[in-house]
């Protein structure tokens, strides 16, 4: 796999050790820029880890992860990425504008900078559709809606690259829709998103996909080469394929001394 | 280090406790009505009340700001806001030192209402300035937020953080010379006082209520307090770590 200027991400051989585990096992890809990549896969099969690798809050990466052309974790990254943890990363006893004031005085410090602020916070709450509830304070909010606001602090400075873990679960299908939607328009600007899910049905929405499986990467390309190269109809049944062939793969590869079952 | 993230930091928290009242009333009231009790506990001998009053007034700050701060970053950890904070161009040292300056804020409003009350509404009897007395008392909350900063990394519950207290208060306590001159104290003891923080900070009350000048002995009081705090916030901030397990 070629390191080209235009990929956002680029990952060779990448390793995760969490706990007495290898999470994640010699990971070959690369995110490509001003596009939305989807991270697909079961839960538990280590989304989360190569998110939070990437951002650089990780412990025990090893191999060559690089972001941006720098590697990952680098400090200059900090303000070009834009992340939103699984978990609402918010304070809870701070209202919505409160929260996201905070976090754009942090990303953009001084005084100078405060009208600039000031019209990052609001065009932030007015995308993820919170308006109404900007002086509300976030422990009473629903879980969809602490989400979005969530998503809205990663949405502040216009980081060159939003990495989301799972920001569409528990939301209705409207908001779900308005979010995507919200997500093309923002790579449509030359933003390189890169959002996990464990709904399979959320991947056509994506322009690729990584399909991960147990720590292990499944396919890493677009949603139609996946399926016109597994002879399916759904990235579900997709998915299914490639699991088998890859336990086929690897029966053939161990010696077969276990009887057939 | 930036200032301006510092000072949105430390905006920030004071926020957060505006938002819970309670708290605020609790922090405020406390240490007065606990100085009103001494006051008549003490009713037959004022003497008493005047050197533990005025030992209290160091030590109040020093556990009110260890227990708030180490279950406000705890909270921190837990939350996530930490991890996403690391993942901002945020310095370690913006976080710890908004966090010092706003408890420390806290920490002077609540230290005057107390030697207010202490000095002029419950006649504890000081021969130095007053304002010396409320120097001690905010050094001592800083040492407080520092300890309770760096105490916030071994705990992974709001419990256990609680249980701290009493491990890392309470020896103090015994040892600083509120109970028994340290001098009148077991020689091993007496030599274990000497490695704890909060006597040097009941000794420097001791010099502000009985000399009228500002002594050399109540400078190197000072002076440990401040080299403890500041030492133990470089502990704290290496227990942040941008990156985890
Ligand atoms: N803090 C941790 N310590 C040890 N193992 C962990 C930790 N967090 C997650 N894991 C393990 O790492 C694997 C991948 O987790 P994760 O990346 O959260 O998966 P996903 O996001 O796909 O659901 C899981 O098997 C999980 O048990
Ligand atoms: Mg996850």
């Amino acid at each position: 796999m070629m390191n080209k200027p235009s990929d956002a991400v680029t990952a060779r051989g990448l390793s995760v050790i969490r706990g007495p585990r290898t999470v994640l096992h010699d990971l070959h890809f690369s995110v490509p820029r001003g596009q939305i990549t989807g991270l697909l896969g079961p839960s538990g099969c280590g989304k989360s880890t190569l998110m939070r690798a990437i951002v650089g809050t990780q412990a025990k990466v090893t191999g060559t992860l690089d972001v941006l052309g720098l590697p990952a974790g680098s400090p200059p990254l900090r303000a070009r990425i834009g992340y939103v943890t699984q978990t609402p990363s918010v304070y809870a006893d701070l209202t919505v504008h409160q929260n996201l004031d905070y976090f754009a005085a942090i990303l953009t410090p001084g005084r100078r900078a405060a009208a600039r602020r000031r019209t990052d916070v609001t065009r932030a709450i007015t995308a993820v559709d919170l308006t109404t509830h900007a002086d509300a304070l976030a422990k009473n909010l629903s879980g969809g809606q602490l989400n979005r606001v969530s998503l809205a602090v990663a949405l502040l400075g216009s980081p060159e690259i939003l990495v989301l873990d799972e920001p569409t679960v528990g939301l209705d299908p409207v908001l779900r829709r308005d979010l995507w939607t919200l997500f093309h328009d923002i790579a449509a600007q030359g933003t390189t998103i890169l959002v996990s899910s464990h709904a399979m049905d959320e991947a056509e929405r994506c322009h690729r996909l990584l399909l991960l499986r147990e720590g292990t990467l499944l396919a890493d390309e677009t949603p139609q080469g996946i399926l016109t190269r597994t002879r399916t109809t759904t990235v579900e049944e997709a998915f299914l394929h490639l699991v088998d062939e890859a336990a086929t793969e690897a029966a053939a590869e161990t010696t077969p001394k276990e009887p057939a079952r | 280090m930036n200032a301006a993230r510092t000072t949105a930091t430390a905006l920030r928290v004071l926020r957060q406790l505006r938002h819970d009242p309670r708290s605020i009333a609790l922090l405020l009231a406390v240490p007065c009505v606990m100085l009103l009790l001494l006051r008549y506990v003490f009713d037959g001998s004022p003497r008493t009340f005047n050197s533990i009053g005025a030992s209290l007034l160091g030590i109040f700050p020093l556990i009110t700001m260890f227990l708030v701060t180490s279950i406000a970053t705890l909270r921190e950890r837990t939350s996530g806001t930490l991890e996403r904070l690391l993942a901002m161009p945020l310095a370690k040292g913006d976080l710890i030192g908004g966090y010092a300056l706003a408890f420390g804020a806290v920490a002077v409003v609540q230290s005057a209402l107390a030697t207010a009350l202490a000095l002029w509404g419950l006649g504890l009897d000081v021969t130095g300035a007053p304002g010396l007395l409320l120097l001690i008392a905010l050094l001592d909350a800083l040492l407080g937020t520092a300890l309770g900063l760096f105490v916030s990394a071994f705990a992974t519950s709001e419990f256990q953080a609680v249980q701290f207290m009493p491990a890392v208060i309470f020896p103090q306590l015994l040892l600083c010379g509120l109970f028994a001159p340290r001098a009148s104290m077991q020689p091993v003891l007496e030599a274990i006082s000497y490695a704890f923080p909060m006597s040097y900070a009941v000794d420097g009350m001791t010099q502000v209520l009985t000399h009228p000048d500002v002594t050399s002995a109540f400078f190197r009081d000072t002076a440990v307090v401040i080299a403890c705090a500041l030492a133990v916030l470089v502990l704290g901030a290496a227990t942040l770590r941008r990156r985890t397990p």
